[in-house]
């Protein structure tokens, strides 16, 4: 009981990263059926691009932004929001360009996934080859976390770091609520996500939502990335890809399109992911160490896969003749 | 029962598989060979290309791997677990080739002693014979392993099994990197040795080189490909097609679908094993960075750009996704400094290009199954011409005559007639 709350503390900030990128994914499943494996991509994207906002210098190398810096500064809170929308225009552009020809083309669900890879690839490279393959440096960008690393929150030391990561989180899950279910633009991609054919029938451009859509997951992405990226620092420009596949794993628990489904299971994951470490095991007196934790939301993806194979919150889907 | 069968003309079993009949044996004898002199034709031409040997052997393997991915594919289930079973298979390979058990330390030979039979190396290499047992054992591990994981696995449709596979490819990767298999046993021979993993891996016995393992590779692949040429034209495969096509409307024809499915996400895992043992000797060394996400990205787009309806679709997509960072890297030496940088470097983003292009504008892949059908006998049941059935000799109709009802009946329709009509007029004033 004595690490409960700290673990939970740790968990509920990894968690709602997770949450946040998972939601990405879950929006553009849900009005296209398909899964975007460029997520995890513009996640990077997102955070290399608030980095330079925020006029920081890049790493060394023979590369043509590597050294460079943008000649004013940005304060950290701009710097997150224009790097979302830059990821989100840059999110549009893929969509127009990998995304849309498919569709128009009525592809197989198949080759969209392959063409998401191929994009993921090509960002990947992009950004190796134009600031290096240095990882970022963390930083400290917000006075409070500078001055103050750690309170008491109910007797427990938290990290301030991980508070702003849970509050901006938290933020950003509220907008997208509200978003979601107070507006009619929430409505229509309700109505699209339900039956793209009838929406398109009742008046709704679909295509417009789309691509609204899409600027709306780069832009979350993007915030995910650099709320990561600025406090922790990055492993270098492969590093939404492992988010990517947890991302993954968080939205199959909370059964996909679902969206209240992938914000808990993102919670759950990353409380999981700071309790079980240290855990030992009853009967064979095993100590699950630290290194174990990237195991874990594969583990429970792979549980939740064979016990409830339509998520945590998911009902059963009628297979029609 | 058999010889009934065999004598009817096929009418009696209306069923898809069974109307398309098959080709007279010398026909099907001649479209095998002339698969066979296409087939071999392609890959001498790739393999006398100017190439570096690592590239050939590489191209083999990605071509192999891709294999295994295609055979879940058939089905129509979209599997990723071809780059764990090929990390097993390596890591049995690694396993079975460090124990100190069969190395001879008196005489620096080879023994190996399994239960009653013991063989002992002619060189100071690994023998062949053993090399031979790694693959069987490899391929029996993922044989069961893989009918495991399937029937639990193939009740998720679509993109649920693409997940489950990328997490069972990740579960098995950190069970590599920190070993708590034989940590429990207590073993003492037996590790996986964590992130460094297991290097200084014996050569096999007639390969002195790691470009010779080209002749352990270009069999297994002649195999697999003749395999699968086969097995699309076989029940077994047309079985499969129709699973692809219409799950449930196969399942309706009495095709047992899991049944299906299992034996060939099972029999691709056994493929990549196998591919595995070969690799992990040809390299010398093995750890869990081997069957990473990007394999399995790498070996997808192979199947798709290569064309994901027949056999030598994967292979070609193989060949090409292989050779063209090459191709590419001669391309770079043509120019000077920065511009081949710039080449040299962006051959990832090339790649990436070339995924999204390929989608887009070849979205039945390189090889479609036009071209294979012309060249290799049909095999895809879509595209065939309507069976010559002799006519079905129907026994003349013996219905009675329709009669007029008798006036007991007359009363409730002459009842029900009026609604009938109001109902039909309304129909009609609607449209």
């Amino acid at each position: 009981m004595t690490t409960f709350l700290p673990n939970l503390f740790t968990g509920l900030a990894i968690g709602s990263i997770y949450a946040l990128f998972a939601l990405g994914y879950t929006l553009i499943f849900s009005v296209l059926r398909i899964i975007n494996f460029a997520h995890g991509a513009m996640f990077t994207a997102g955070s290399y691009l608030t980095y330079m906002l925020m006029g920081k210098t890049f790493g060394g190398g023979n590369y043509p932004f590597a050294q460079k810096k943008l000649p004013i500064g940005m304060p950290f809170w701009v710097a997150l929001i224009g790097g979302a929308l830059l990821a989100g225009a840059a999110n549009v552009l893929i969509e127009r360009f990998a995304f849309r020809p498919l569709r128009e083309r009525n592809s197989d669900t198949l080759l969209t996934l392959v063409s998401s890879l191929g994009i993921s690839i090509m960002i990947a490279t992009l950004i190796q080859n134009l600031v290096g393959a240095d990882p970022l440096p963390s930083q400290e960008p917000i006075a409070w976390v500078r001055d103050t690393p750690s309170v008491k929150v109910f007797g427990v030391v938290v990290g301030t770091a991980r508070i702003c990561i849970f509050i901006v989180a938290v933020v950003v899950m509220s907008g997208l609520w509200y978003l979601l279910n107070r507006t009619k633009t929430g409505k229509a991609l309700k109505a699209v996500s339900e039956d793209r054919t009838t929406a398109n029938l009742l008046g709704i451009s679909t295509d417009k939502l789309i691509v609204f859509t899409f600027f709306l997951c780069g832009g979350i992405a993007s915030i995910a990335g650099a709320m990561v990226s600025t406090f922790a620092g990055t492993a270098g420009p492969y590093f939404g890809a492992n988010f990517g596949l947890i991302g993954l794993a968080v939205i199959i628990m909370g059964g996909l399109g679902d969206i209240p489904g992938a914000v808990l299971a993102g919670f759950l994951i990353g409380v999981l992911q700071a309790a079980i470490p240290g855990w030992k095991v009853p009967l064979i007196n095993w100590t699950i160490g630290n290194d174990w934790k990237d195991a874990i939301p594969f583990f429970f993806l792979f549980l939740v896969l064979m016990v409830r194979p339509n998520g945590l919150l998911g009902r059963a889907e009628i297979t029609k003749v | 029962m058999a010889s009934t069968t065999t004598s009817e003309p096929r009418i009696e079993m209306p069923s898809p598989l069974t109307r398309f009949r098959p080709r007279s044996s010398v026909a099907q004898f001649g479209r095998s060979s002339m698969a066979a002199a296409v087939f071999g034709f392609g890959l001498f031409v790739c393999m006398v290309l100017p190439l570096q040997p690592s590239v050939r052997v590489d191209m083999l393997r990605v071509a192999l791997l891709a294999l295994a991915t295609y055979l879940p594919l058939m089905a129509g289930q979209l599997s990723l677990a071809t780059p764990g079973f090929y990390l097993i298979g390596g890591y049995v390979a690694g396993i079975f080739a460090k124990q100190n058990v069969l190395l001879d330390k008196n005489t620096g030979f080879w023994r190996i002693s399994v239960g009653p039979f013991s063989w002992v190396s002619q060189r100071e290499l690994f023998p062949y014979s053993a090399f031979i047992l790694e693959m069987i054992i490899a391929a029996v591990i993922a044989l069961v392993l893989g009918a495991a994981l399937g029937y639990l696995a193939l009740r998720l449709r679509g993109i649920f099994l693409a997940l489950a596979t990328i997490a069972f490819n990740q579960m098995v990767a950190i069970l590599m990197l920190h070993d708590p298999i034989f940590a429990w046993f207590g073993s003492k021979g037996i590790k996986t040795e964590g992130a460094q993993g297991i290097y200084g891996l014996e050569n096999v016995d007639p390969f002195l080189t790691k470009a010779q393992y080209m002749r352990a590779y270009i069999p297994l692949l002649v195999v697999a490909a003749f395999f699968l040429y086969r097995l699309e034209r076989t029940r077994t495969g047309r079985a499969l097609i129709a699973i692809r096509e219409d799950e449930l409307a196969a399942s309706a024809t009495g095709i047992h679908p899991t049944y299906f499915k299992v034996l060939v996400f099972s029999v691709g895992c056994a493929l990549a094993a196998v591919t595995g043992v070969i690799t992990a000797h040809q390299q010398n060394a093995w750890n869990p960075s081997l069957g990473n996400f990007e394999l399995a990205t790498l070996v997808l787009a192979c199947v798709v750009i290569g064309g994901s309806r027949t056999f030598a679709g994967p292979i070609v997509g193989a060949f090409l996704l292989t050779l063209l960072p090459e191709a590419l890297r001669t391309l770079a030496r043509q120019f000077d400094g920065s511009t081949a940088q710039i080449i040299e470097d962006g051959r990832p983003f090339v790649y990436g290009l070339l995924m999204v292009l390929c989608c887009i504008f070849f979205p039945k892949g390189l090889v479609p199954p036009t071209v294979t059908n012309r060249l290799f006998g049909r095999s895809t049941p879509p595209t065939l011409p309507p069976p010559t059935l002799p006519p079905p000799t129907l026994p003349p109709p013996t219905l009675p005559p329709p009669t007029l009802p008798p006036s007991s009946q007359t009363a409730s329709s002459q009842t029900a007639s009026p609604t009938a009509a109001a109902i039909s007029s309304t129909v009609e004033s609607a449209k």
